[in-house]
């Protein structure tokens, strides 16, 4: 995608249909890219906000690399792992738009908080997708610095990082850092299963009370591992934000520009000091939960397939086709250059060295500590012993 | 130098004044810490000095103090947290041993969280149940957090701002039945000159026997100590100051000349504290031993209603008892 400020641009704008409402036949889902690769010039959430983006070809053509790349490269790492080479991989498959959109939607001064399976967030923030693997790999835990990438560590347990985020932006008003166009605004990821956990309602009710700069951002992907959505409401998610006093949307997640729209609407909100917003992404987890899961034990194939034909990378390409944004040598090219980062990538992965064994000692406290230095002696020391013997 | 006569607890709220002083980074985060001033006045006065973006009146929900706080010290805040009560922390639990404790780890020394989560711990205030817990242990145990417990006024004072100074995440425990004990606080001693935070220290020196305890347990223990001085026994106290990492080299030498080693403290013996202070001492001081290391601790029993907590938490005659059985070995 160009640099710049895609979505405030004029240039380019085509002709597209009027707004209409109830494209999906589900009127509470903000869509401007229909399946079939229709695009709606405009559309109005459930509060009354209209939401529109315009973008030039340029742009178009960037969105659509996005989603493709971050699929190829995801790709990749479950081949990468089916082949012993990584522990584990939690596939984004289904849920790149929702991914692409909203990471292209953060300014640079924005601060994002993932999960595990943020990895097209991640590329979009400009990040090397190697970053990640070390943990998948088992080679590290996280290991990079999220103030240097405005991109926290990934989060495992569920839900504990939309409390840090929360945190993270009361810190943002404290600095003063809200109120203008050059505002910080914060991003908490999250999924359908996350909304039932304490952190996450607890921090709902901190950004509530202290008007924190938040968007979060729930992928419903449908699925808790094997546990479908109506184990965890009874009520459509975005809904639950009116309860704790704030906007809440649904967009549909597998349409890249819809979920770009909206939570550029709402990162700007919470920039300018209007406080945090609920977004649903409604998407699909077409994958296993992780590399580890069997889905086939718990959803039928009938459903996976009425998904398919949501696909959001086809809704894409079926639109440039269409508007004549993007032809066959475009999208070939495309496809290589996916082609050829997934195999760099996977040149590298192969590279990754194991860590040193004392090096396990390293960082446990930035003052350190007796005891644990202690024990690193204690463990070269016992290393040590082995030297020159067979074993 | 200045010296005051301060409770424990107004030595903590002068120390945290001072914290709030010399760094703008430093945050006061809890439940009740405003205007309230904490349900036992340890932030007194402190939302009014340095008003409500740095003395902040949480919601009611420990995991969100703790995981807001991690999101803060990512920012670049110092933040001190206040749990209201020892058995309101567990809420928490998740946010202090998966993610405080962790970040600094996982990110390969990047990032610092520099945080004080300040709980008051153990009994006899005569309470209902969930406010007279000793959870040390759990915290103890989780690599990445550092503990530390003060039992004194002077120590109040000085480790509380220690503490908030240290990059390390640290759980400070607070002997809230001694918060009303008055003693000497030199107050204008610079930080950089004091007795360091991770260190424990002889409280009364002795040659018979040792007995090593640590927040409330420091005080019965002289107590002690004082009475047995009258039967012609000379026990040495040694504060522990700090529990994780513990700081053990003066208990081995103290060990190591009386030959007898008494641990107090007021959680349950099983895999407590005192387990692990016994282990080192057996570990490191084998040929000096008379007797084996004993402990007087509380019962393995949750903690008991406050008409029978007296018989439950160690006093006087328990721990001179068991002085008593290290000399009829």
């Amino acid at each position: 995608m160009a640099k710049g400020d895609p979505g405030v641009s004029t240039r380019g704008r085509r002709a597209v249909p009027r707004s209409r409402k109830g494209a999906t036949g589900d009127p509470e889902l903000v869509q401007l890219l229909t399946p079939e690769g229709e695009r709606l010039e405009s559309v109005t959430g459930p509060d009354g906000t209209e939401y529109r983006v315009d973008f030039t070809d340029e742009e178009y053509r960037g969105f659509y690399r996005d989603l493709v790349l971050v699929r190829k490269l995801d790709a990749e790492a479950t081949a990468l792992q089916r082949q012993g080479e990584l522990g584990l991989w939690a596939s984004l498959l289904g849920q790149e738009a929702a991914q692409v959109g909203s990471g292209r939607a953060l300014r640079t001064q924005d601060m994002a908080f993932p999960t595990y399976r943020e990895h097209g967030v991640l590329y979009c923030r400009g990040i090397d997708p190697i970053m990640p693997l070390g943990l998948f790999r088992g080679v590290d835990q996280g290991g990079w610095d999220p103030n240097e990438f405005k991109f926290n560590m990934y989060t495992i347990v569920i839900g504990a990082q939309t409390l840090h985020a929360t945190g993270y932006a009361m810190g943002v008003t404290m600095d003063g850092k809200t109120g203008t166009d050059e505002g910080e605004a914060v991003i908490a990821y999250f999924g359908d299963g996350a909304t039932s956990q304490g952190d996450v309602n607890e921090s709902f009710v901190w950004a509530s009370v202290f008007n924190a700069p938040m968007v979060f951002f729930c992928q419903n992907n449908q699925y808790a591992i094997s546990e479908p959505l109506e184990r965890q409401t009874r009520i459509p998610l975005y809904r639950r934000a009116a309860g704790f006093g704030f906007p809440g949307v649904r967009v549909d997640g597998n349409d890249v520009l819809a979920s770009y729209a909206v939570t550029r609407h709402a990162l700007d909100n919470a920039r300018h000091g209007q406080g945090p917003s609920l977004i649903e992404a409604y998407t699909y987890r077409m994958g296993a939960h992780t590399t580890s899961d069997d889905p086939t034990r718990y959803r039928i194939a009938s459903e996976v397939e009425a998904w398919q034909a949501k696909d959001p990378i086809a809704r894409m390409k079926a639109f440039l086709v269409k508007q004549k944004i993007a032809d066959d040598d475009f999208f070939a090219e495309v496809d290589e250059q996916a082609k050829r980062e997934s195999v760099h990538l996977r040149e590298r992965v192969l590279e990754m060295p194991n860590p040193e064994p004392s090096s396990m000692f390293d960082h446990v406290y930035p003052n350190g500590s007796p005891l644990v230095d202690q024990e690193r002696a204690q463990f070269t020391q016992y290393l040590e012993s082995f030297e020159g013997s067979a074993h | 130098m200045a010296t005051e006569t301060l409770t424990l607890g107004k030595a903590l709220n002068a120390g945290m004044r001072k914290a709030l002083e010399n760094d703008p980074k430093v945050v006061i985060m809890g439940e009740d810490v405003g205007k309230l001033g904490g349900v036992f006045r340890i932030t007194d006065g402190l939302q009014k000095d340095f008003g409500d973006q740095r003395v902040i009146d949480t919601p009611l929900a420990e995991s969100g103090i703790i995981g807001t706080a991690v999101g803060l010290a990512i920012r670049g805040y110092r933040p001190v947290c206040e749990i209201q009560f020892d058995g309101f922390v567990y809420p928490a639990y998740d946010q202090i041993v998966s993610q405080v404790a962790k970040m600094h780890y996982r990110s390969r020394g990047k990032l610092t969280i520099p945080m004080v989560i300040r709980i008051p711990f153990g009994g006899g205030i005569g309470a209902v149940e969930h406010h007279s817990e000793s959870p040390e242990a759990y915290f103890s145990h989780t690599p990445g957090l550092k503990v530390a417990t003060c039992a004194n006024p002077q120590d109040a004072y000085v480790m509380i701002q220690q503490a908030i100074a240290s990059d390390d995440p640290i759980v400070f425990l607070e002997p809230k039945r001694r918060y009303w004990e008055k003693g000497p606080v030199e107050v204008d001693q610079p930080l950089p000159e004091a007795y360091p935070l991770q260190a424990a220290r002889i409280a009364r020196p002795g040659t018979d026997a040792t007995l090593i305890a640590y927040g409330p347990m420091v005080r019965t223990c002289l107590d002690a100590a004082t009475a047995a001085a009258e039967d012609g026994r000379e026990l040495e106290v040694i504060d522990l100051r700090t529990l994780a990492p513990l700081d053990l080299g003066q208990v081995y030498e103290s060990v190591r000349r009386t030959g007898r080693a008494v641990v107090v403290h007021e959680a349950p013996s099983n895999i407590g504290l005192g387990a692990e202070v016994a282990t080192r001492i057996t570990e490191e001081c084998f040929y000096s031993l008379e007797s084996p290391v004993l402990r007087v601790t509380g019962y393995d029993i949750p903690y008991p209603a406050s008409r029978v907590e007296e018989e439950y938490l160690p006093d006087l005659d328990r721990v001179l008892d068991a002085v008593d059985r290290t000399f009829g070995w």
